[in-house]
């Protein structure tokens, strides 16, 4: 962006590509086809406006931010709108500062905008944050001559659950309505009727489902749209204000989060063009009210003696956490089923998806020093196939270290690259942000092509322009190995592959897209669906991985990390650790003592059932949560752990970016996960120094991060090409939703309505061979239990249905026991 | 007058019985043109209605060839599109009526121009907006359509030629707004009727976001008539400026309202006296020149010359050549107070100063037809039309105003009438509410 000039350009040429123009005097730099407002902006004019927004296609439709204008030495004839007229050369501008017939017209638009607004500004939500009030001030006359009738409206309007509008305060600038067009591709609302009778509005039973919304809340002009969940709580002069990064996905997306005496009052997009632009998904928006939920843990607890969890001090709880796992670390003696003497020795660390990088790389050394263990694994997730070890590779060769600065893909890279290939990920669903992002591509019609290796044209497919390569659950692998030759050129040139974190569920798809990466020199980036994965990851909290992403099995780079730890080099374990399968597996077979679990819901897993048996198997268990759940509940020790709201820390995100964060609200008592592990380190005779969040960031700084190793897996295709599914039996292909059952969205009503509604999806062809009818009720069914939903048919492959992975009447793991991959009983329900 | 001043071209197959029918417009020479023209070089084509000097008839009086010259040819960046030409039939403009009559009397006409014109700027797809209320015209329309392709005037290799043209006749909604030519593309798209961002004008990013031009129904009717009769002979009727002959539309007090073929440039006195003169004798007050949305004229601009430059010297516009005569019965603040229902409701709602401005003005207007004004609501309603006039979107505000600030531009008399039994406050009411008695 040009800089600012001042007048004395005089004898300077022009620089290439610009134009040169004069503003209220000031001759001014402007590179071709700037928006005159933006050149005033620079020159910091600011020119009233309501429709206009830098991120949306220019509409003129206020005709708030009228200047004069002179092209060519002629005057033009009308005032004209800075929105949308672009600068030309020799231009000379005259805003309201220069000239009265400026001042005069927006005066006169303000006024006739202001004749039918209600003056409710003292109960509005909008009053003190209001561009319509804060221009009106500036720019509007002193008094109203208008004596009529205003137009009224029944109000508010319930556009959505989550969304009210207030017709009779809309300005209709169209940003909302633009911006469901142009940047979410949700059409939901729209104007309807003419004249000084149009309102916005939604059709007859199709209310304003879009994931983000919220984002027509914060950009509306004036306060007609409001969010139910925030409606009538607070003044925006009694908020505080604090910038954040987004918990709920590995976005990285900037956030805002405003508090009142303590609690938080609401969130908002921040505003970060290199990332999240300035929009976020609604469950980013709206989804913390886990901070205050029933389920919140705030004091230690402690197994008593009853066999109940009691409330316990920091120092009674931490010995106890201490004393177990030391003694699970020197092994414990039991009696096995035969009366059979047996030991059985070592610590399981399952440090889930929710850490900082600060605290992954806590657990991540706690592991190694105080326990002695490479047995730690980050991921709460299903991890399928033969070959556990696929995704661990993977992610040392492509993923582990690359950020922005060392080339790895940014959020720029989506929206520039020729071809973008997501395989097994759903963009709007698992990353938000990302979607955004190849929706702009999309909409700004650069010929950028989207290929979506998936099961159906979900909404993230349709709105992309994407083109979906269809494959059996399980398949993917294969489909991808025999891409046609077209797609393959295509990804030589200008390609970013996007993989997500679903690929561990497909036997050989890591290594396949690694292969794919090989041969046409597609860039790849792996996006996770947590906002902890990707720090997790280089902050080595894996089995084969250590802090800084150098393997285990690297002797140097472990004697390199003992010295910085200054321990000895034999003290830390050689051997590659068990994953997060392998720790359970160990655990109910009694070959480990204790675990130590951050975090992970154990229905988040591959086999939920399984996990629960390990869990209680166990010895000794210790789990740093913050709210109730299945592991707390059969846990010996609970310690409590902050929020992001209580915490300073940063989050990788997807691009390795590092998105650091300060506490919002400070709350004593309320300790990150790395004091909780260095307090319970000192309990053990063991100093992590990673007191704070700022001390771990310093020796994660001082480690340093290895690059990706590059270089393509191996794989064996030795699967053969799926079998038809036998009869009255179909291929599951499952994920998640945006919106669903998850845990932080707890106590949100108003959001959880904006979800979308659970259908089982079949291809028309498998529903007539199953007897399925659209919108009746049909069962997808194990040996383990059966989901019932609606039936929707949708261009699935033959032989494969869809269920959402975690949506409210459709918890696949948890009641199939099975995922994305396996062949299931479909059937007509309604027994 | 002695001096016929009729020149029928457009109106010289209407006394004819059936005048519609295709056979009847073969017998009095249709469709010649279009044979003379597929002749000729398209490009030969633009440059004959350029030199005709032919303008819009729709209102702004745009120079037709010129328009047609803006289409990209070639086979590179936006040429290399589809071009598409659209007759802009939603006649809906208040007082007007030449268009719907045209297309009842003699829609063959409309097509032959069609296809000339689609010839010229190398369209293969023409679509003719219809007002949706005029529906026996659109019926009668779309049967021409028909027997023009029966007849092999329409649809593949035309005559020949090797020329191919589909018609499709579209029934608007009846919008006003739709008769603005980038709102009236948005609606044939399927979309919101609104107007549309420029540029980019139609002629690059159109119909689709192809070359398009946007002609009206009397623009193109009269194409065939300057390819059979030349540039010459039309610059021979008309003005130096503003050639050719015009329908005007005369309605309201006078004897025999009606269509009326004259050269541009007639005055309303040669009018009215082929009109009948003013019905039952009653003395002239105010006209409008073409339709509500030019500036009123009265009785003094009787020999105002009747084409673009014309109107525009006397304050006014030609516009669509609508002539609303009203004689001395007639109040200037009712009328004002009527149009300005109309603006209200019509007004797209698309800008603030014609949304906004059109509610406030019509409530201003309608409390003082009831008595209830005072001398300062017209000091304000000229500061709004002040703030709306070239403040707006599209025209449709600065149309919108044109009758208020001309009505107290020359009856400003009869605005103060209303308001001099009035007390100093706004309303009797309010009054009332502050004294507690009867003012």
């Amino acid at each position: 962006m040009t800089l600012i000039q001042d007048t004395s350009t005089g004898s300077r040429p022009v620089p290439e590509g610009h134009v040169r123009l004069t503003v209220d005097g000031a001759e001014v730099d402007a590179p071709k086809g700037e928006i005159l407002i933006r050149t005033c902006e620079r020159l910091g004019i600011i020119v009233p406006r309501f429709c206009d927004h830098p991120l949306l296609d220019p509409a003129g439709a206020c005709r708030q931010c009228l200047v004069e204008v002179e092209l060519g030495g002629r005057p033009m004839p009308k005032p004209q709108a800075s929105c949308t007229m672009t600068v030309a050369d020799g231009m000379v501008v005259k805003t309201q500062h220069t000239s009265h017939v400026a001042d005069k017209a927006q005066q006169g638009v303000m006024e006739l905008l202001l004749i039918n607004h209600p003056l409710d500004c003292p109960i509005c939500d909008k009053g003190g944050e209001c561009p319509l009030q804060n221009q009106a001030m500036t720019n509007g006359r002193e008094d109203s001559r208008f004596i009529e009738r205003k137009r009224t409206f029944p109000k508010p309007v319930a556009i959505s659950t989550q969304v009210l509008l207030d017709r009779e305060r809309c300005v209709l600038c169209q940003r909302c309505t633009r911006f469901t067009e142009q940047i979410a591709g949700d059409v939901f609302i729209d104007l309807l009727e003419r004249g000084s009778n149009q309102v916005i509005g939604v059709a007859e039973d199709k209310p304003f489902q879009s994931y983000f919304s919220g984002n027509t809340i914060q950009i509306c002009p004036v306060g007609a749209l409001t969010s139910a969940a925030y409606r009538f709580r607070s003044r925006p002069f009694d908020l505080v204000s604090t910038p954040g990064v987004s918990e709920h996905d590995s976005s990285g997306a900037a956030i805002r989060t405003d508090t009142r005496r303590g609690a938080v009052m609401r969130r908002l997009a921040g505003n970060d063009p290199e990332v999240n632009e300035e929009w976020i998904d609604d469950k980013t928006r709206f989804a913390f009210r886990y901070l205050t939920s029933q389920g919140r843990i705030t004091t230690p607890l402690v197994r008593g003696e009853s066999g109940e969890l009691e409330s316990a001090s920091w120092t009674d709880a931490l010995r106890i956490a201490a004393e177990g796992l030391l003694a699970a670390r020197t092994g414990v003696t039991g009696t096995g089923p035969h009366g059979e003497q047996t030991t059985c020795q070592g610590v399981g660390v399952l440090a889930g998806g929710r850490l900082t990088y600060e605290d992954a790389y806590a657990y991540a050394k706690f592991a190694r020093v105080a326990l002695r263990t490479n047995d730690i694994d980050f991921r709460a997730r299903p991890i399928g196939g033969a070959d556990r070890g696929e995704e661990l590779r993977f992610l040392a060769a492509h993923v582990v270290g690359t950020t922005p600065e060392n080339g790895g893909v940014t959020y720029r890279d989506l929206e520039t690259a020729a071809t973008v290939l997501c395989v097994a990920l759903d963009p709007e669903e698992e990353a938000s942000s990302v979607f955004l992002r190849l929706r702009k591509g999309a909409w700004a019609a650069t010929g950028q092509r989207v290929l979506h290796l998936g099961q159906w044209s979900t909404p993230s497919v349709v709105k992309t322009s994407a083109t979906l390569i269809p494959a059996v659950p399980g398949t993917e692998a294969d489909v991808l190995a025999g891409l046609a030759d077209e797609v393959l050129d295509a990804l030589r040139t200008d390609a970013v592959i996007l993989v997500g974190e679903r690929a561990a569920e497909v036997p050989g798809l890591y290594a396949e897209v690694s292969a794919l990466a090989g041969r046409t020199g597609a860039r790849v980036a792996w996006i996770p669906r947590r906002a902890g994965d990707r720090g997790a990851l280089d902050a080595g909290a894996l089995p084969t991985l250590l802090p800084g992403g150098h393997p285990v099995s690297d002797a140097a780079a472990r004697s390199a990390l003992a010295s910085a730890w200054g321990i000895a080099a034999g003290d830390l374990p050689a051997e590659p650790g068990r994953d997060t399968e392998a720790i359970l597996a160990a655990a109910t077979a009694g070959e480990l003592a204790a675990l130590v679990v951050g975090g992970v819901d154990p229905y988040d897993l591959t086999d939920p059932e399984s996990a629960l048996v390990a869990l209680r198997s166990v010895g000794f268990l210790v789990s740093l949560e913050l709210h109730t759940s299945a592991v707390t509940e059969l846990a010996d020790v609970v310690l409590p752990v902050a929020p992001d709201v209580n915490r300073a820390g940063s989050y990788l995100n997807w691009e390795g970016r590092r998105r650091e964060f300060a506490s919002t609200l400070a709350a004593p008592g309320m300790l990150p996960d790395c004091r909780v592990l260095d307090t319970l380190g000192v309990e053990m005779d063991v100093d992590l120094f990673v007191q704070t969040p700022a001390a771990a960031a310093g020796q994660l700084a001082a480690l340093g991060t290895r690059p990706a190793s590059g270089g393509s897996d191996q794989r064996e295709r030795t699967h053969p090409p799926a079998a038809p599914a036998p009869a009255g039996q179909a291929y599951l292909a499952t994920w998640r939703r945006l919106i669903d059952d998850s845990t932080l969205t707890v106590d949100e009503p108003h959001l959880a309505g904006t979800g979308r509604v659970a259908y089982l999806l079949v291809g028309a062809g498998t529903a007539a061979r199953l007897g399925l009818a659209e919108g009746v009720a049909a069962a997808v069914a194990t040996d383990r239990g059966a989901i019932e939903l609606p039936v929707k048919l949708a261009d699935l492959p033959d032989g494969v249905v869809w269920l959402p992975g975690n949506s409210p009447g459709s918890a696949v793991r948890t009641t199939l026991g099975v995922g994305h991959g396996a062949l299931v009983t479909v059937s007509t329900g309604g027994n | 007058m002695s001096q016929q001043p009729l020149a029928p071209v457009l109106t010289r197959n209407w006394p004819a019985p059936r005048s519609w029918s295709l056979d009847v417009y073969q017998e009095q020479g249709g469709y010649a043109g279009l044979r003379k023209a597929l002749g000729a070089d398209p490009d030969q084509l633009i440059q004959l209605v350029k030199d005709s000097g032919l303008r819009g008839r729709g209102g702004a009086g745009f120079p037709t060839g010129l328009k047609w010259s803006f289409i990209p040819q070639g086979t590179q960046g936006a040429a290399a599109k589809p071009h598409y030409l659209v007759i802009n039939a939603d006649e809906g403009e208040p007082g007007t009526c030449k268009d719907i009559p045209l297309m009842m009397a003699d829609p063959h006409s409309l097509i032959e121009g069609c296809v000339i014109t689609s010839y010229a700027i190398r369209a293969n797809f023409c679509a003719i907006y219809v007002r949706g209320e005029a529906l026996h015209c659109i019926r009668r329309l779309r049967h021409a359509v028909e027997q023009a392709y029966a007849e092999g005037y329409l649809g593949k290799d035309i005559l020949g030629s090797g020329f191919d043209l589909d018609i499709v006749v579209h029934a608007g909604a009846g919008a006003y707004i739709c008769g603005e030519e980038t709102a009236l593309l948005d609606s044939l798209e399927g979309r919101r009727g609104q107007p549309r961002l420029k540029p980019p004008f139609p002629a690059t990013a159109g119909l689709y976001a192809a070359p398009t031009v946007v002609n009206n129904v009397e623009t193109i009717a009269t194409v065939p008539a300057i390819v059979i009769g030349g540039s010459e002979w039309f610059r021979s009727m008309g003005t130096e400026k503003s050639p050719g002959p015009k329908i005007y539309s005369l309605s309201g007090h006078v004897e025999r309202p009606g269509q009326y073929e004259a050269p541009l440039g007639v005055t309303l006195r040669q009018l009215l006296e082929l009109a009948g003169g003013m019905k039952d004798g009653v003395p002239l007050k105010f006209w409008t020149p073409g339709g509500s949305s030019t500036p009123l004229l009265t009785a003094e601009h009787l020999d105002v010359p009747l084409d673009f430059e014309g109107a525009v010297a006397a304050g006014s516009m030609l516009g669509t050549t609508a002539l609303m005569v009203f004689n001395e019965t007639v109040s200037v603040p009712w009328a004002v107070m009527k149009w300005t229902e109309f603006y209200k409701h019509e007004s797209c709602g698309k800008c603030t100063p014609c949304r906004e401005g059109c509610y406030w003005l019509l409530q201003i207007l309608q409390r003082m037809v009831a008595g209830e004004g005072t001398e300062s609501d017209i000091d304000t309603m000229l500061d709004i039309c002040d703030n709306i006039l070239g403040r707006s979107f599209c025209a449709l505000g600065d149309g919108a105003v044109s009758p208020i600030t001309s009505g107290i531009k020359y009856f400003r008399q009869e605005f103060l009438d209303l308001c001099a039994v009035q007390p100093a406050v706004a309303r009797p009411d309010q009054l009332r509410d502050l004294v507690g008695t009867q003012a």
